[in-house]
């Protein structure tokens, strides 16, 4: 890492004004939002002294409460099968040469890159199709949180495996070849070796399914049916009928949330990284 | 513990060598098996029945008839009304992508001036707030700029008058600099902090000064962030749906918002399926022209 | 730690002793590259044998062959008797020393060793115990707890021994094990390994690019240089009779006199001069005589020396302190001489005309590979 030489001089101050306005731009409007969540004021925006009363309001919504529910839901099952098929698929592109590897991986890659617009709207589509479809051969199905699950897992699966990846990748193949001079079968030398140098990334890339899948709304809203809104689609058509205090307190909640997720996964990452060692030589 | 096995070992062959690697081959594509099928099933599938509705026929009840090649939603594409969506979306993200450019490329290089643990610290608080949630974040806006809002109450006491900036495409611009911004930070530091130190200081020693040595040496030698940092920052504003919803109104209509109307209200799924196809050609050609340039993985 | 039984029977006859590891006609090719090309090779029980040659040579991949890591394209890979070329890794009696240790970084030293034992299902509390005495065998007691990183790369070094060692196997192989160390801690590790060697008996097959290392510590060593294998034979046998030409660069300096054979006594230099040397190569056949720099000598020009010998002027010389090394510039080419820094010894000025001499039981006669 390299360090440009620091001008002491005007300039360097000036540039050090402007980093500070963009931090004040990056937090200025999260610290307005948490302070006006606590404002006891009917109108959006005006102080009107400090209450939890907006929190309470959150907590006793039916529909609010049952989408958060919801939103867990997913969150959850998504996570759990995006983590074992991307670490699996990882796995198969960082260990192993395979004919269609390369289009494997362009496909997985797919996902990242598409912009949600378009996959909500793909998704729409194939389960309208799709429940035709079973419809014809006398199943019945719908659009509910198992539709969303599906459309969650379809990206996270990427996600993880990219994060799995990585961590593969840097991981010292020789360990592998030790494992299996020392005896170890491969399913021994996956458990035993593999997967605890590995592990930190199925974390991560546990944490960062969750996190988008949690944050989710526009593949969401196209996948959902009644009864299956997850808390953000829902907060999402309240800010577009119009803009009420709750919000505030359910913004807050949601920001809140996010930021345990980050603050979970610096940790995480900063204690494995402490303790995978290098070896020196002296 | 013996070597041998009960059945005699067999003397290495190139049979038997061919046929351990394809027993490894088998392997590796079992494991990429399930996550192969899924997706295949659960997102390539689906982006070809978005391509087959584009070349369908809409019924007048708004229905879809498929089958048959028909070319009309991609003859809509030329109309002056689309053409106008597309060229306002495509301006817009360019106007984003050059604000975020320019707030971003003295902050990254003030962060590379800085010491290795406080620019550490730097680039956490950067990336803090881009892992909180999105649709929050464009809320926040929402709050702040809206008519008799905490922002247009400021500007009134201070006297410059109300400020009533929500609902145009100033204030969808606003959030789209807020939400991606850090796309446009990361890249040009990575960029900018890997530059030979030497080089400058071999400016400096051949008598160039601030302005010469950063056009013709630190500008230049950044090109790499600022394409990806500018990419990275364009793609998702042009297909931009949530930030426009949130706080652009229901004039000047976006791509994004365009397409979900052809859903909703409009119903014309196969124009609202070309529209789909044409944004993703769009991305693609940007991801492509993003890894053309060298960029590495997201 | 039981010292191995050092004959063994087979099924022709009692205390016959079977190689430890036996290489016949064993290729490695990798698509066009041929990485090992047709190595035979015999590795006797208790032998402490080296594989030298430069980097791409195939010592690595003919080790990995032997451990399991790869397979033989073709060839007949035997330890102590039984097939096992197309054995995976796991189910051969070897173990490997890694050149970068591989030890696993999240167990502790204790666990690392261990590791071999528990895979082959033997109880915890005994395989823990069996490892405390390979730790202590390595001199390492007392680390049991510790974890790789925490650990010194000559402690690293030793960790991976004691795990490889700990599961009693018919050979060991070392994948440049010294490479990493500097040069203190690899002279006493030379000495420990050798150590280590002799009181365990077993066969000790290591990896090297370092020929005095192989020289220093083998019983005897293979040369090998593109895929293939030059020569097998004690450090001395190496150094004083190459069979090759590459084999006489590669190992100490040398100079080589280009010639072809007139008869079994006599070679014709290339600027004509006859010499008396044997070989047994067919008359006309294009050779080299390899002649080391502290096997020759110089003399004064005129005074005759006994042997066969060139004529030349010094050029260059060296001071090494211990030694001098004259660069003489013969017709045709120059040699290079190495004389010992003794009291009272003749000093030759740049530019004199001299004479240099060697005895022919001193020199080699090598072809081309």
């Amino acid at each position: 890492m390299t360090t440009i030489a620091r001008p002491r001089n005007l300039g360097s101050r000036l540039l050090g004004l402007q980093a500070a306005l963009v931090y004040a731009f990056f937090y200025l409007p999260i610290l307005v939002l948490v302070i006006f969540s606590f404002s006891d004021d009917r109108l959006v925006g005006r102080w009107g002294g400090f209450t939890l009363g907006w929190y309470e309001a959150f907590w006793n919504d039916q529909e609010l409460t049952d989408s958060l529910w919801v939103s867990l839901q997913v969150a959850a099952s998504s996570t759990v099968i995006s983590v074992v098929l991307g670490t699996l698929a990882a796995f198969s592109l960082e260990r192993f040469r395979f004919r269609g590897q390369r289009v494997f991986d362009a496909l997985l890659y797919l996902p990242i890159i598409i912009p949600d617009v378009t996959m909500g709207i793909m998704m729409l589509i194939f389960f309208s199709e799709g429940i035709d479809l079973l419809d014809s051969v006398g199943i019945e199905a719908s659009k509910g949180i198992g539709t969303v699950t599906l459309s969650h897992i379809a990206f996270n699966i990427s996600f993880v495996s990219v994060v799995v990846r990585a961590r593969l990748s840097g991981m010292d193949t020789n360990l592998e070849e030790a494992a299996m001079d020392l005896y170890a079968t491969r399913w021994q030398t996956f458990w035993r070796v593999t997967f605890p140098q590995i592990l930190p990334g199925i974390i991560g890339g546990a944490l960062l399914a969750i996190t988008l899948s949690l944050d989710d709304v526009v593949v969401t809203q196209f996948s959902a049916g009644p009864g299956a809104t997850t808390l953000p689609v829902r907060v999402f058509s309240l800010i577009r009928k119009g803009v009420t205090p709750i919000i505030n307190a359910v913004s807050v909640v949601m920001l809140v949330a996010s930021l345990l997720l980050v603050v979970v996964s610096l940790i995480v990452g900063g204690l494995r990284s402490s303790s995978t060692p290098v070896a020196n030589d002296d | 513990m013996t070597a041998v096995e009960e059945h005699p070992v067999v003397e290495a062959t190139p049979e038997f060598e061919a046929l351990a690697a394809r027993q490894e081959r088998r392997r590796g594509a079992l494991y990429a098996l399930p996550a192969y099928l899924y997706l295949v099933v659960f997102f390539a599938i689906p982006f070809l029945i978005v391509v087959v509705y584009s070349f369908a026929t809409r019924t007048r009840t708004g229905g879809v008839e498929l089958g048959g090649w028909n070319l009309d939603s991609y003859q809509r594409l030329g109309e002056e009304i689309v053409r106008d969506v597309l060229v306002r979306s495509v301006v817009l993200a360019i106007v984003t992508t050059l604000i975020c450019l320019v707030i971003a490329y003295p902050f990254a290089y003030f962060i590379t001036t800085r010491s290795p643990a406080v620019r550490n610290v730097m680039l956490a608080l950067v990336m803090i707030p881009f892992w909180t949630n999105f649709l929050v974040r464009n809320y926040a806006w929402r709050l702040i700029l809206a008519n008799e809002g905490p922002l247009s109450n400021t500007t009134d006491a201070v006297g410059l008058g109300p400020t009533e900036i929500l609902f145009t495409q100033s204030a969808v611009v606003l959030g789209m600099v807020y939400a991606f911004l850090p796309f446009m930070v990361l890249p040009l530091y990575a960029s900018i902090e890997r530059i030979d130190t030497s080089l400058i200081e071999a400016s400096r020693d051949l008598y160039g000064n601030a302005r010469q040595t950063f056009t013709s040496v630190i500008f230049p030698l950044s090109l790499p962030g600022v394409v990806a940092g500018s990419i990275l920052v364009f793609v998702p504003s042009a297909g931009a749906y949530v930030t426009p919803a949130i706080l652009g109104g229901n004039k000047n209509v976006l791509l994004g918002s365009y397409i979900v109307d052809q859903f909703g209200n409009a119903r014309n799924f196969p124009f609202g399926a070309s529209l789909s196809v044409v944004l993703m050609v769009l991305m693609l050609t940007a991801t492509l022209a993003y890894f053309r340039s060298g960029g590495r993985n997201l | 730690m039981d010292v191995r039984v050092v004959a063994q029977t087979s099924e022709w006859g009692d205390e016959l002793m079977t190689a430890a590891v036996e290489l016949t006609g064993i290729t490695k090719r990798f698509g066009d590259v041929t990485a090992v090309d047709h190595v035979d090779l015999v590795i006797e029980d208790g032998e402490f044998f080296a594989m030298l040659g430069p980097s791409g040579c195939g010592k690595t991949t003919t080790l990995r062959m032997i451990a399991g890591l790869e397979f033989p394209t073709e060839g007949s890979l035997k330890i102590f008797g039984d097939e096992v070329g197309t054995l995976p890794p796991n189910k051969r009696p070897v173990n490997t020393v890694f050149q970068n240790y591989a030890l696993f970084p999240h167990m502790n030293v204790l666990d690392n060793v261990a590791f071999g034992l528990r895979m082959r299902k033997v109880s915890k509390s005994e395989a823990r115990a069996r490892a405390a005495e390979a730790i202590g065998l390595v001199q390492l007691a007392g680390l049991e707890n510790r974890k790789p990183s925490q650990m010194s790369g000559g402690q690293q070094q030793r960790v991976a021994l004691a795990r490889a060692l700990v599961n009693e196997p018919k050979v060991l192989l070392l994948d440049e094990p010294l490479g990493a160390l500097d040069l203190k801690l690899r002279q006493e590790m030379q000495g420990e390994l050798k150590a280590l060697q002799s009181e365990l008996g077993v066969s000790f097959v290591f990896v090297t690019h370092d020929q005095e290392e192989a020289l220093t510590m083998s019983d005897r060593i293979a040369v090998m240089h593109d895929g293939k294998l030059l020569q097998v034979g004690t450090p001395e046998e190496i150094y004083e009779r190459p069979t090759s030409r590459f084999v006489a660069d590669f190992i100490g300096q040398t100079n080589l006199l280009e010639g072809t054979v007139e008869d079994a006594s006599t070679i014709c230099l290339a600027n004509g001069a006859r010499v008396a040397a044997s070989s047994d190569h067919g008359v006309g056949a294009k050779v080299a005589l390899s002649l080391r720099p502290e096997r020759a000598q110089l003399g004064a020009r005129g005074s005759a020396p006994s042997g066969p010998s060139v004529d030349g002027v010094v050029g260059r010389m060296t001071y090494l302190g211990n030694a001098r090394v004259y660069t003489v510039k013969l017709d045709w080419m120059e040699v290079e001489v190495r004389e010992e820094n003794r009291p009272g010894v003749e000093l030759h000025a740049p530019g004199t005309e001299v004479t240099v001499s060697w005895d022919p039981q001193a020199i080699s006669v090598v072809t081309d590979s």
